[in-house]
């Protein structure tokens, strides 16, 4: 179960949003500015809301009245951005492991290797960044989110760069990490389609309120 | 080249010095640097002008406030001579001199190498749980690379050449304290010196060269995966 109930203020957008989530895959749907990826900022810690409560699987991110504001690296929240933001620095494995090693786990290669397979990246394993196409880049990001153990996986638009064809493509991995990857997720789109292919329940956002969720 | 051992000397001894003098002034330029691109903090317009003082001070006074400073009855001096550690008038003065004069430009090179690192990828870095240590020391740091080394080629070359502060504090002893720059000034005065203050300007001219060489080399090879953000 996660539980958000926010209040930001962002020059004259405000943004007021409450939602209980209980399913695997919950889509935010809206027009671009209506406050999406503000919300993703807000749950992953990269923005401190002014008031409310955040809560996922009975553990407080942060709750204003009780004073409670995880920093975002304590909150394990798995966050795949619009803009992909691999390190550029490191090869793909090493971006796979970055969660593993920053948090001090013992090595997974069982994990690493269910990961790799689900999302069809061994091979890129030696690869830079700079040498990955769009889609290679998009699935490599969403690994190295989930292998870093999070307890909630936002993914911010992960389709947009892409193009028609890469998006059909990348689709069916979608599925499979809804289906399989365990984590519950929120998935952030504009696109109807996606949205429609992968989530049980759909939120939409305008404006920066919640205008409908079925 | 057919150098003498004295104009040996001064080189080997023009080396250390600046190389001494970069690796101390290194960690400090870091943390310098770091603290002026990212934080916010009350006097961080005076640290930022106390930073590059030397840079517009004439060197004469940077190296009279040195021997004020660090000199044996200085108010540092003083102090550290009890722990047996002098630096007026030694080679390690020198290093401190050059220290002092290079800062300025070590540090505005990683500066601006931090404000250029995109704090985006520390953000994806913190949502994978790294602390804000471990995420300076796997992203900022090694994304900065680049500017760092050229930072400290700058500064080394800046140190090498250091003149008015290293023979203001430091005065200018063959086998202590003359560097190259103080051996050519030497030279020029004494008659019949020219050939060899010629000899040691032109092995200063090649020293400087490789160091700016080597310093491009090392930077185009420092890290392939940044050349798409450089442009």
């Amino acid at each position: 179960m996660i539980e958000i109930a926010v209040e930001k203020r962002l020059g004259s957008f405000n943004l007021d949003i409450s939602l209980r989530l209980g399913e695997r895959v919950t889509a935010i749907f809206g027009p671009s500015g209506a406050g999406k990826t503000t919300l993703l900022s807000l749950v992953a810690g990269l923005m401190t809301p002014e008031r409310g409560r955040i809560v996922v699987e009975g553990r407080a991110l942060f709750d204003s009245h009780g004073g409670i504001n995880l920093p975002s690296h304590r909150r394990r929240i798995g966050y795949v951005f619009q803009d992909i933001r691999l390190f550029p620095h490191l090869n793909v494995a090493a971006n796979l492991d970055y969660g593993r090693r920053a948090l001090g786990l013992p090595r997974q290669a069982a994990e690493m290797e269910r990961v790799t397979a689900l999302l069809d990246i061994g091979r890129l394993l030696k690869r830079r960044p700079s040498t990955l196409s769009g889609g290679e880049a998009a699935r490599v990001a969403i690994g190295r989110a989930l292998l870093g153990k999070p307890c909630l996986l936002l993914l911010d638009e992960p389709l947009a760069s892409l193009d028609a064809a890469r998006k059909h493509d990348i689709l069916p991995y979608l599925r499979r990490l809804a289906d399989e990857g365990g984590v519950p997720m929120l998935y952030v789109s504009h696109a109807e389609e996606e949205v429609r292919q992968l989530a049980q329940r759909i939120v939409r956002i305008d404006n920066g309120l919640v205008s409908s969720a079925d | 080249m057919g150098l003498s051992s004295e104009e040996w000397t001064a080189v080997t001894l023009t080396l250390r010095v600046a190389l001494v003098a970069c690796l101390c002034a290194l960690p400090v330029a870091i943390a310098v640097a770091y603290l002026l691109a990212r934080r916010n903090f009350p006097g961080k317009a005076l640290l930022d002008a106390l930073v590059y003082l030397p840079l517009v001070l004439p060197p004469v006074v940077t190296g009279y406030a040195l021997l004020i400073l660090f000199g044996r009855k200085g108010v540092i001096g003083a102090w550290l001579e009890q722990f047996g550690i002098v630096l007026a008038f030694r080679w390690t003065g020198a290093a401190l001199a050059a220290a002092v004069m290079a800062f300025p430009l070590m540090v505005r090179a990683i500066r601006l190498a931090f404000e250029s690192a995109e704090t985006r990828l520390e953000q994806a870095a913190s949502t994978l749980g790294a602390g804000p240590f471990w995420r300076f020391l796997t992203i900022t740091l090694p994304l900065a690379f680049p500017g760092i080394l050229a930072g400290f080629i700058l500064a080394f070359a800046k140190a090498l050449g250091e003149f008015g502060a290293t023979i203001t504090f430091v005065s200018n002893i063959p086998g202590e304290t003359q560097t190259i720059a103080t051996a050519i000034y030497t030279l020029i005065d004494i008659p019949g010196g020219e050939a060899r203050a010629l000899r040691l300007a032109a092995v200063s001219l090649v020293i400087s060269f490789l160091a700016l060489l080597a310093s491009d080399v090392l930077s185009r090879r420092a890290a392939p995966g940044r050349r798409l953000s450089h442009d």
